[in-house]
């Protein structure tokens, strides 16, 4: 094969493994800020449930920042369309996501009842909102996007953000994802937290993950029934990387189901994905959070590969110009480039993965109320 | 063709300085302060004395209070790119995307992983290992700054990529060219010295308060003297690196350095170039393109800029006259592209080529031409076209002007003060000098101030352009209607301003408050870990 084309795959696997990555340890830490007002109902519970994740918060959230940063440089087009055509969305994300940092550095340092509770609330917007948009913004691409290119490569939006907020389809994933991450949120508090805590996360972990696993099979039926796309004219994966001049494609409704019929052994994603939230839920109410958690890793990328393959290898259809739609072959950077960051990516995330094991190794153990109250340097 | 709303260009510009700028408020006092606390706890570490250990932790919590804000800023500059824009994403993201994902892969990660270790593992890790955490989170900092700042210099003086017809961007071609531009190293190094300078006159500045209320005399005083010894030296180093930095501007981006310098005529206008006086003050007007009014000192500005004497700075006016053929090459340029998209054709290609280090102006003469189409330009109009773009390659001179010489005379006052506080620190005599107690606090919030001129300087002075000759700011924006910018400037008004006033209440109460004695296990610490340092 040739090298541009195995570094374009690679990068469409990684995009997924990124995207998963992203989903597992942002999710858990939005999963625990949504529940934060529900598992502790008084403020020594929920400093708690804040100490739990703690340490941890903000190394989770650069999977979030390298994810941006991986597709600006890795699928510049996609990055420069996607961040602008859901704009309204993306802001509103942002917004979501940037009340996180401060609360939790804030939130305890004033002993206050209004500046808690104003806080805990921000927990709650900055937990639920972003996994709602993140679920949805998958929906939204799955469907195609109003979007077109001039022949400078500027690029156009051809429809509303309302349209991207108010479909069905999207609301679901997005609720699907929620729930995703209450389950794996739930697992953690599991993981280090004590009674009451560890029995109202266990509620929630169970319930989380039995909605998701309603959800996935509803939205897996529908989909055979929303539009996909296929291209009607010869692709060449080693074409160069410009939505401009593509080859022809076509809307066709079920389409997104076509990988899974000419490649029966994809079924393996869905499958694993099932299986990911109704053995996390069994394990939960098992009492075992560990094996839960990596279940619920387990749902997350079942879920994420499960989307990837049958859209592959569009990654971001165009409703509008749909010969203009961005795929795998045609969105990414260079072969320099890609080259490049497939070295940067190599050296570097084995040292992230150790260092990141080492700091949930020294942190390990439960977090006690007592220890929590005498504690100034927590949260 | 279709072109973007003006409106949107000046509200996403608006947007992006008030969030950058917003962003680095913090960003310096995190760069330096990493490095001061560790140099603290190193000393807690080798004495084993727990003064140190206070100092280090309560140095510390001021650290994340402001560390806090400086991620969740950060997170809007990770998105604005992309959201804002666009047609800079995907004109320059196969070059400039890269710094910015290993800065996540390479800094990131270490800062914000040690860093949770760094506040909640002190129970849990041995003295040395809590020790490397803390310089581990130092060099995330500073290493999230080198990369960047490669990304920055990139649009300042873009060099490891070239532009490709095909795929209508600029594509990476070099790495070594990337990451080893001059632009880039000195710009790291004298933003991650400034950093160093806001932190240690934050410590310095708070210590003076406390020493001038005779409280927590032993942590103030420590505190004191390390960060006026870490201020002098780097206070001395920022200058020099500004030095540098201006040198650069003379060699890559003339327009800066002229608007730097309030420079209309070519600096040998005078008797000779080695004559041109050097503004210590004046009034650059830029409609009537002169200085209204300057005082300024001959016989320096040649050898400071141009480190000889008798090479000659352009002025201004003399820029933009030359101008013109470069228009008139880039419209041909993009011309020949517009045809080549279509065509194929090798003729067009051709020349394309031959005219292609000029596209970046006829990108700029885009607006002018009628109905904002390049094709429509005749032998008839283009004389006006290209006499309006003229005017367009300059920078706002009076902004460049002025923030430069706040930023450097400020960098002088650092170095008087620090020179001082260093000085009689050692000669343990502050209490008799109460008036250098009280400059140190009121000077807290100065280094920040030039820190943000110093970026006015560097991003007004590129103006034009967004990437330097080869994309104008108003070509890099997102198409989307006004009514999208309103709503993120509403948003980001509300949520910045509640952030500062939160993380202003904050800083003043534990401020205030200073070192709590530690009502935690009595401290155990007092082993040192050398027993010879121990006997002393
Ligand atoms: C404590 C802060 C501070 C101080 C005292 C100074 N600077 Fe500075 N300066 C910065 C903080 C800064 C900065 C925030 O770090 C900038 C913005 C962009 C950059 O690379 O660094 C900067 C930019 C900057 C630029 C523009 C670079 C460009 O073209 O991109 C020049 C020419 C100088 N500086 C020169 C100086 C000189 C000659 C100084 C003193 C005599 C000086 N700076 C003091
Ligand atoms: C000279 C310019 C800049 C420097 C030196 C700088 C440096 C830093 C530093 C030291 C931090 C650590 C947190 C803190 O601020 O206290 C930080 C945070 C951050 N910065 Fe900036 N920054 C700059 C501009 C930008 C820009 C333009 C972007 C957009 C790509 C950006 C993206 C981020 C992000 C995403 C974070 C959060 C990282 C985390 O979670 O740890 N920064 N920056
Ligand atoms: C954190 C420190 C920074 C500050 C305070 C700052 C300040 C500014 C200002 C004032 C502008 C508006 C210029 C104008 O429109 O007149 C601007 C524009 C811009 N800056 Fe920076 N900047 C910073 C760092 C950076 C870095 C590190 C990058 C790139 C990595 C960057 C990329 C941009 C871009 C893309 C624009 C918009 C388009 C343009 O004007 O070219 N900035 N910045």
């Amino acid at each position: 094969m040739e090298l541009f084309v195995a570094l374009k795959l690679i990068w469409t696997l990684l995009l997924g493994v990124l995207l998963s990555g992203l989903a597992i340890m942002v999710g858990m830490d939005m999963g625990v800020g949504t529940l934060l007002r529900f598992v502790g109902k008084n403020d020594a519970e929920r400093r708690v449930a804040l100490n739990i994740i703690g340490p941890h918060w903000d190394g989770n959230q650069v999977w979030f920042i390298l994810g941006g940063g991986a597709i600006f440089a890795a699928f510049p087009t996609l990055y420069a369309t996607s961040f602008s055509v859901f704009y309204v969305v993306m802001i509103l994300l942002l917004f979501s996501m940037i009340m996180r940092p401060v609360a939790f550095e804030y939130r305890s340092k004033v002993d206050a009842k209004k500046w808690r509770g104003a806080w805990d609330w921000a927990f709650l917007i900055s937990g639920a909102l972003p996994m709602i948009i993140y679920g949805a913004a998958f929906g939204n691409v799955m469907q195609g996007v109003g979007f077109h290119y001039t022949w400078t490569g500027q690029f156009f939006q051809d429809e509303s953000f309302l349209s991207y907020l108010l479909n069905p389809f999207a609301i679901l994933c997005g609720v699907l994802s929620l729930s995703l991450s209450i389950y794996q949120g739930g697992t953690m508090l599991m993981l280090r937290g004590e009674e009451p805590i560890y029995a109202r996360a266990r509620g929630f972990a169970i319930g989380g993950a039995l909605v998701a696993a309603v959800l996935f099979i509803i939205g897996g039926m529908w989909v055979a029934h929303i539009n996909g796309y296929v291209f009607t004219s010869p692709v060449d994966p080693g074409m160069a990387p410009t939505p401009l001049n593509g080859p022809g494609v076509a809307v066709q409704q079920g389409a997104w189901m076509n990988n899974y019929h000419a490649q029966p052994l994809l079924w393996v994603l869905p499958v694993l994905g099932v299986l990911g939230m109704l053995g996390g839920a069994a394990m939960a109410a098992a009492r075992k959070p560990v094996l839960g958690w990596w279940l619920g890793a387990l749902a997350w990328i079942g879920v994420i590969f499960t989307t990837g393959a049958s859209m592959f290898p569009f990654l971001m259809p165009s409703s509008t110009m749909p010969s203009q739609s961005l795929t795998a072959w045609n969105a990414t950077g260079s072969q320099y480039n890609l080259g490049w960051m497939l070295f940067f990516a190599l050296v570097f995330t084995p040292i992230i993965i150790a260092y990141t094991s080492w700091c949930f190794y020294v942190m390990r153990g439960k977090v006690k109320a007592a220890d929590v109250a005498k504690n100034t340097h927590g949260y | 063709m279709n072109l973007i709303d003006p409106t949107v260009v000046d509200l996403s510009r608006l947007q992006f300085a008030l969030t950058a700028l917003y962003h680095f408020l913090f960003v310096p006092l995190t760069l330096g302060m990493t490095f001061l606390i560790a140099a603290m706890e190193t000393v807690y570490v080798i004495t084993g004395k727990p003064v140190y250990k206070e100092m280090t932790q309560f140095w510390g919590k001021l650290f994340g209070i402001n560390f806090a804000i400086g991620v969740a800023t950060g997170l809007t500059m990770e998105f604005e790119f992309g959201t804002n824009w666009s047609m800079y994403s995907h004109f320059v993201g196969d070059v400039f995307g890269t710094p910015l994902a290993i800065e996540g892969l390479m800094a990131f990660f270490m800062e914000s992983t040690f860093v949770g270790l760094m506040f909640f593992g002190w129970d849990r890790l041995s003295r040395p290992a809590h020790l490397a955490v803390t310089y581990l989170v130092a060099l995330g900092s500073n290493l999230s700054a080198l990369w960047i700042l490669i990304a920055n210099g990139f649009m300042q003086n873009p060099q490891g990529a070239s532009f490709d017809p095909v795929t209508m961007r600029m594509q990476f071609n070099s790495f070594l060219n990337l990451v080893f531009s001059p632009d880039a190293q000195a710009k790291f190094v004298h933003t991650s010295i400034a950093g160093f300078v806001t932190g240690a006159l934050f410590v310095m500045g708070i210590s003076a308060f406390y020493l001038l209320r005779k409280q927590h005399v032993a942590l103030a005083g420590r505190s004191f003297r390390m960060a006026a010894l870490f201020g002098v030296i780097s206070s001395m180093a920022v200058v020099t690196l500004g030095d540098a930095l201006g040198r650069l501007d003379y060699l890559v981006q003339p327009t800066k350095i002229a608007a730097i310098e309030g420079l209309w005529q070519d600096s040998n206008a005078h008797s000779s170039a080695a004559a041109a006086p050097w503004l210590l003050f004046a009034l650059p007007n830029d409609a009537t393109q002169k200085n209204d009014f300057e005082i300024g000192i001959p016989y320096v500005l040649t050898p400071l800029v141009t480190h000889s004497m008798d090479k000659v700075i352009p002025g201004l006016i003399t820029q933009e006259n030359q101008a013109g053929p470069r228009i008139e090459n880039g419209i041909k340029a993009l011309n020949a592209l517009e045809a080549y998209g279509q065509t194929h054709d090798a003729a067009d290609l051709a020349a394309f080529k031959a005219n292609e280090d000029d596209m970046g102006y006829g990108f700029l003469a885009q607006r002018y031409a009628p109905d904002q189409n390049l094709n429509q330009i005749t032998p008839a109009n283009q004389g006006a076209v290209i006499a309006k773009t003229e005017k367009d390659i300059i920078p706002n001179v009076f902004v460049t002007f002025w923030s430069f010489r706040i930023m450097m005379f400020l960098g002088f006052y650092f170095v008087a003060l620090f020179a001082f506080a260093s000085y009689f620190s050692l000669r343990n005599e502050l209490q008799k000098h109460k008036w250098l107690l009280w400059a140190s606090m009121w000077s807290i919030p100065l280094p920040i101030l030039a820190c943000e001129f110093g970026w006015i300087t560097a991003e007004a002075g590129r103006q034009p352009w967004s990437v330097y000759g080869w994309l104008p700011t108003f070509q890099a924006a997102s198409s989307h209607p006004v009514g999208y910018m309103v709503f993120s400037l509403i948003g980001f008004a509300v949520l910045y301003s509640t952030f500062i006033a939160a993380e202003l209440y904050l800083m003043f109460k534990f401020a205030r408050l200073g070192p709590q004695p530690h009502h935690e296990v009595p401290d155990e610490g007092a082993t040192p870990m050398f027993a010879a340092r121990a006997a002393e």
